[in-house]
């Protein structure tokens, strides 16, 4: 890893060519390759690690190094290091939804971030210019383009997450098929029929003026504290529009929110003739997807979800006795969408380092039975810094093919991650392996390779005391023989 | 090379006359002149390779022979005794140190230390290959000591000259080819030689020797378990047609000990040494030596009818003894699974072994017993003098002289069954051959110079001929068995220093053979017959020196990773895309990522590429070399997850498709299905094959056509030619557009020889289920829009 320093410095001059699109958010990065969120790549200190070292000087040292190599990342301002997103792309289908959605954009507004408003169809759209990305996230909030303007299509929106940036995406009763490919591509299928809404006769708000039962007062929210905030929404979210399912195979998409078992997807104002495609808790609401490249996705199935409207009006869920003044709208979507835009459960880990006991410094090659000790920081963004990330559960594998010893962390809730243990009696070439994936947080894989070899020939026990009976027959019968000879030679 | 001049001059203490003394004299400079002639005809004929091609080193194992002593040159002895290799068999790594026999590279290491401390900068390169031309010099060498043992230095010059330029040897030891067999054979030969020269002196310092000479071929080749089988079994021949002497007895009883300890100290043998059953024969000889010397002891100080008694006495109680000896070597023996035999080794005993249950030995070239024009081109006249040889060696049959017999029995046999055993045929055959074209040009020149005016009766002729007219008359009332065999009076006056009783010897040997003098005038040959016979002996000769040239220059030649054609006009075009693949990995890869190939490529990708490989050709791990099998044989994706599995980043393949280059992985690739299918039984032969028949065009199964080999190796290849016509199989390919789902090309050498692949990574989303058809379109869109967005298009 420390030879990253000669790409980072090649790197730079292009680097300082893009124009710093938020010159007010210049800071320090620590830095690696911008855009991507490169999570194998640790991001330590140059060797020796600091933890070998304790004097000032050599964090000093650290720290000069640390600055020299970050010079080209100075004018990014989206990277691994800052992972929450500052430019925001807004695509409306009129701008209505500004002032009607008002409420939500404020609020993204005051967390900082730079929201720019765009027609969907706009000719000049576009989500990069000279291979850069302009923007950090995209809102999709117009569900009934057919065609986006521009230089923006289906597969540009998937470039865009795929190089790692976050989308939401919300959809109505008059979903496109573009909005409806969008999200089949990131993993969410829509009800096919289009005039398909959610109707639930049971877990309907109060509220609902048209009695048909579609406006919905939903509560069967994720159980997570990171994607949804540790204080609980008490109040029943109003909901009205599509549904969607997701694959079960689908490890990365997760319900948000999720439709109550007596929800089914139907036409509401046509006869039911054949049962519903989508039923119960088979429905999905609101999702999230988080990529393999860590890249967020929400997709939800109602764009009034985000409405000023929704989100002042109070609810009463139908049969339950409680009202709440307010909706949990607006909780639920601030809550999301900090954990969306990178806010909240963003974990980076690194700085992967063992050592033999009793060494320092890091050994190209292990011998069977050695005790060694192994390293690992991992830190969590807090929205503005990073905080050190603390778990019980965090486990090192020592792999190869399977993992030969699997063992949990202790952390010193500084953001360090050791232990120790005894190197299997077994040769070849093993990985430390970090495998974290959480409800909710960026999954973490770090893999190291190290060798582990058998013992060198004089590393082996020189007198055991199991074999004196062989050194004694070996040596009497030496002797005896010389004997031998003796007599036989020369008694004549 | 004193020993021909010593023992041409032997003979001159007795004889007496100056003249002869001095004739003889000449004789031995002419012989070590001739010797050091064919030292360079053996080293000068291996060096077409070099001329013909470049200072190279060839084929597959020499790279992995090559890269040891490299690392030996580099980081010196120790470090490759322990050298744990962690690039090939990623991710079990190998031991080179324990796993290597290291006579090979102990050799060219030696060499080329010795060569720079005397301030000569050769390249470890160009001392490995030139080492095998520098052997093989040796193995002639060998070879004349050997049969000079067996027949007198006449036979030893004509077998030393045939050795010099075998093809079978060739092939192994052209400059280049840095292999074991390259010092085995010397080494083989050499050992054979100074048990011979102990039996016949009955010497301890040549045992020791022949002890320590065995040490060296175990440390170079797993044939020495040749050496240790043939030799006890001659013994056993010598003892059951009553040959016993203490000589033998010394010739043998120290090579098993000394020879066993210090085979157990070469750390690829250690405690084979003691414990496979290779090693039982040697051990169940050395305990039948010491029964029948105890015997003959016994003999010797009782009285006769005292000794019918003891024998009565010792033969039953014997006999109970080595029953009960047997049954627990049978019972220890069969509780191993495959009889406490390697698989090597059955294939030898039983030819059809292999391909019955072992299709990883079955599966490699040279393990495949060879066709019958094999033996005329590897050993030419040879095949037609041997028998003649044999014959020869009969009369008289000497201790050695039935060594050698009992050395191109064992080795005919051994080379009908494993190709790559020709190697050890060949100096048996060349010995007996020149043996017997030794005898015929004596008996022959004898006639011409008995016959010519002036010449007849010249007694230094005489010295040549008095061996087989004496022991044939003497043979024949049986009184004494061998020349060389010394008087019982003797051995009963037990004299112990062996240069006095070899003198003794000598003295007797000359001493018997001029009272028959005048009776050698009966066998002459009419002159004309002889002369005829000596042209076309002569003539014999040289075709055989002919096709010799021939073999060396135009078949073994060639390093195979170099590869070149004749067009038609006659111009030579070269293919040199191996080392183009390899430098490709070498330059443009990462030095950890791990690239999976079949395993004849794993050696050449470790030495050149410098890349961590799954198999390689040493195939110690069966289980292994069948999953990168299945991979081949697996579609796409479940290839994908093998590989990913194991760290795989890019794949290899050898495809000889579009420049018909016969030995590519497609021809290959039923032995990865039957190896992968022998140990992951959902890979079926039956699935691969069209009704019995290996086949990729239009006709072939499903399977087949969407197994990863076939992919990558038909990749794209319908844009060559526009039809998909191979080349190799002279058939167009049965799918010819398609795309690859979970691999992209990264490089295709020049001739498409040689085509890498690298592993997709895994997608970053995963996909919705609904409107397949419409994704599908969208994929294309896609496609089509990364093309456009170019700015400068």
């Amino acid at each position: 890893n420390e030879q990253l320093a000669i790409p980072q410095l090649r790197q730079s001059s292009y680097r300082h060519e893009t124009p710093p699109t938020n010159p007010s958010r210049r800071c320090l990065h620590l830095g690696y390759f911008g855009g991507k969120r490169l999570h194998k790549i640790s991001w330590s200190a140059p060797k020796p690690s600091p933890l070998t070292r304790s004097a000032p000087m050599a964090k000093l040292a650290i720290f000069f190094t640390l600055t020299l190599s970050l010079l080209p990342f100075l004018s990014h301002s989206f990277s691994p290091d800052t992972p929450t997103d500052r430019r925001i792309l807004v695509l409306l289908d009129d701008f209505s939804l500004k002032s009607s959605h008002s409420i939500f954009f404020t609020s993204l507004k005051s967390r900082g971030f730079d929201l720019d408003f765009k027609l969907a169809d706009d000719p000049k759209l576009s989500l990069q210019r000279y291979g850069q990305y302009l923007y950090d996230g995209l809102i999709l909030f117009a569900p009934s383009v057919e065609r986006f303007g521009g230089a923006l299509d289906v597969a540009a929106v998937l470039d865009f997450v795929d190089s790692g940036h976050d989308l939401i995406v919300a959809a109505d009763t008059t979903a496109s098929d573009l909005i409806k490919s969008v999200a089949t591509e990131c993993g969410v299928d829509f009800d096919e029929d289009p005039s398909a809404m959610v109707i639930d006769h049971q877990g309907y708000a109060v509220s609902d003026v048209d009695g048909d039962h579609t406006l919905i007062a939903a509560d069967e929210l994720i159980r997570s504290d990171v994607i949804l905030g540790k204080t609980k929404i008490e109040a029943p979210v109003l909901f009205k529009g599509i549904a969607h399912s997701l694959n079960a195979a689908n490890t990365l998409a997760l319900k948000v929110l999720s439709g109550s078992p007596s929800a089914y997807s139907a036409n509401p104002s046509a006869k039911l003739s054949s049962p519903p495609s989508l039923t119960g808790s088979a429905i999905s609401l609101v999702s999230v997807v988080q990529a393999r490249n860590n890249a967020r996705i929400m997709i939800s199935g109602s764009l009034d979800l985000f409405s000023n409207r929704y989100m002042k009006s109070s609810v009463q869920k139908a049969g339950s006795p409680s009202k709440y003044e307010k909706s949990g709208n607006e909780q639920f979507v601030t809550e999301v969408s900090k954990w969306l835009f990178h806010e909240r459960g963003h974990l980076k880990a690194g700085n992967l380092r063992h050592l033999k006991v009793g060494e320092t410094g890091e050994p190209a090659m292990y011998r069977i039975k050695d005790d060694l000790e192994f390293y690992v920081d991992i830190f969590e963004w807090s929205g503005n810094s990073w905080e050190p990330y603390v778990a019980d559960d965090v486990q090192v594998q020592f792999y190869m093919m399977s993992p030969y010893v699997l063992k949990t962390l202790s952390t010193d809730k500084k953001g360090l991650y050791h232990t120790s243990f005894k190197v299997p009696d077994v040769y070849g070439v093993f990985q430390f392996k970090v495998e974290y994936q959480k409800l909710g947080y960026t999954s973490l894989s770090l893999s190291k390779q190290i060798p582990v070899r058998p013992f060198r020939h004089n590393e082996y026990e020189r007198f055991i005391p199991t074999a004196f009976p062989y050194y004694g027959a070996s040596f009497t019968t030496m002797a005896g023989f010389f004997i031998f000879s003796v007599v036989y030679l020369y008694n004549k | 090379m004193a020993s021909p001049e010593s023992a041409v001059n032997g003979p001159t203490m007795t004889a007496g006359a100056a003249s002869k003394s001095l004739r003889n004299a000449f004789g031995g400079v002419i012989a070590f002149i001739i010797l050091v002639l064919i030292g360079v005809l053996a080293f000068s004929i291996r060096l077409f390779s070099v001329i013909k091609y470049e200072s190279v080193i060839h084929e597959f194992d020499p790279y992995f022979n090559y890269r040891v002593t490299q690392f030996l040159s580099k980081n010196g002895i120790y470090d490759f005794w322990n050298w744990f290799d962690d690039r090939t068999w990623y991710p079990l790594g190998r031991v080179i140190g324990g796993t290597v026999y290291p006579g090979l590279t102990l050799t060219a290491g030696t060499i080329w230390k010795v060569v720079n401390s005397l301030n000569i900068p050769l390249s470890v390169e160009t001392v490995c290959v030139f080492t095998a031309p520098i052997f093989s010099a040796f193995a002639s060498w060998a070879a004349y000591l050997l049969t000079k043992e067996v027949k007198g230095p006449g036979a030893g010059l004509t077998a030393a000259a045939l050795l010099a330029m075998v093809p079978s040897y060739i092939s192994r030891s052209v400059a280049g080819s840095y292999d074991n067999e390259a010092v085995a054979i010397f080494a083989l030969v050499f050992t054979f030689y100074l048990y011979i020269k102990t039996l016949n002196t009955g010497s301890l310092f040549y045992a020791t020797l022949n002890a320590l000479a065995y040490f060296y071929m175990v440390c170079s080749w797993g044939g020495y378990t040749f050496i240790i089988n043939l030799i006890p079994m001659h013994v056993l021949l010598c003892i059951v047609t009553g040959r016993y002497s203490s000589r033998l007895y010394i010739a043998y009883a120290p090579l098993v000990v000394l020879g066993t300890l210090l085979a157990s100290l070469v750390p690829v043998v250690g405690f084979n040494a003691v414990l496979t059953s290779e090693h039982f024969a040697s051990f169940l000889v050395f305990i039948i030596i010491h029964v029948v010397a105890l015997a003959y002891y016994i003999k010797g100080i009782l009285s006769p009818k005292m000794f019918k008694v003891a024998v009565t006495l010792v033969v039953s109680v014997g006999l109970a003894v080595c029953c009960a000896v047997i049954a627990i070597l049978i019972a220890v023996v069969a509780s191993s699974p495959t009889k406490g035999w390697s698989g090597r080794s059955l294939t030898l005993l039983d030819p059809t072994y292999a391909s019955k249950y072992i299709p990883i030995i079955a599966s490699v070239s040279e393990h495949q017993p060879p066709t019958w024009p094999s033996y005329f081109m590897d050993i030419n006249v040879l095949a037609f003098l041997v028998p003649a040889g044999i014959i020869a060696c009969f009369m008289p049959l000497t201790d050695s002289s039935s060594f050698v017999i009992l050395y191109i029995v064992t080795s005919v046999y051994f080379s009908g069954v494993m190709v790559r055993l020709m190697l050890v045929l060949a100096p048996a055959a060349c010995i007996l051959s020149g043996i017997a074209l030794s005898e015929a040009f004596n008996v022959l020149t004898r006639s011409i110079k008995f016959q010519l005016p002036g010449i007849a009766g010249n007694p230094s002729i005489a010295v040549r001929m008095w061996r087989i007219m004496s022991t044939s008359k003497e043979n024949g009332s049986s009184t004494v068995v061998a020349p060389n065999d010394i008087p019982k009076t003797e051995e009963a006056a037990k004299e112990k220093p062996a240069k006095k009783n070899r003198k003794k010897e000598k003295e007797n040997v000359e001493k018997k053979p001029t009272p028959s003098k005048t009776e050698k005038r009966l066998l002459v040959l009419p002159l004309e017959a002889s002369v005829i016979a000596v042209l076309l002996l002569v003539l014999l000769g040289a075709f055989y020196v002919v096709h010799c040239v021939w073999a060396a220059a135009e078949a073994y030649s060639a390093p195979s990773i170099v590869l070149t054609s004749h067009s038609n006009d006659g111009g030579l075009h070269v293919f040199d895309d191996f080392r183009e693949a390899y430098s490709w990995l070498s330059h443009n890869t990462d030095v950890d990522d791990k690239v999976a190939s079949w395993w004849d490529y794993g050696y050449q990708t470790t030495a050149m590429a410098n890349r961590t490989v799954l198999v390689d050709n040493n195939t110690w791990n069966n289980t292994h070399i069948a999953t990168v099998g299945t991979a081949m044989s697996s579609p796409e994706k479940q290839a994908w997850e093998i590989f990913h599995s194991l760290d795989v980043k890019y794949v290899l393949v050898v495809f000889g498709g579009v420049v018909g280059y016969p030995s590519d992985d497609i021809n290959k690739f039923l032995w990865m299905v039957r190896i992968g299918g022998g140990v992951f039984p959902h890979i079926k032969e039956p699935d691969y094959l069209r009704d019995g028949q290996y086949r990729i065009d239009a006709q072939a199964t499903p399977t087949m056509l969407n197994c990863l080999m076939y992919k990558l190796s038909y990749f794209r290849f319908v844009e060559t030619d526009g039809k998909g016509f191979d080349r190799v199989r002279r058939t167009e390919i049965g799918k010819k557009h398609f795309k690859l789902t979970h691999f992209e090309e990264v490089f295709t050498t020049h001739h498409w020889m040689v085509r890498i692949y690298k592993l997709k990574p895994q997608r970053n989303r995963i996909r919705g289920k609904t409107k397949k058809s419409k994704s599908s379109r969208s994929v294309s869109s896609k496609r089509d829009v990364r093309g456009k967005r170019n700015p400068w298009h």
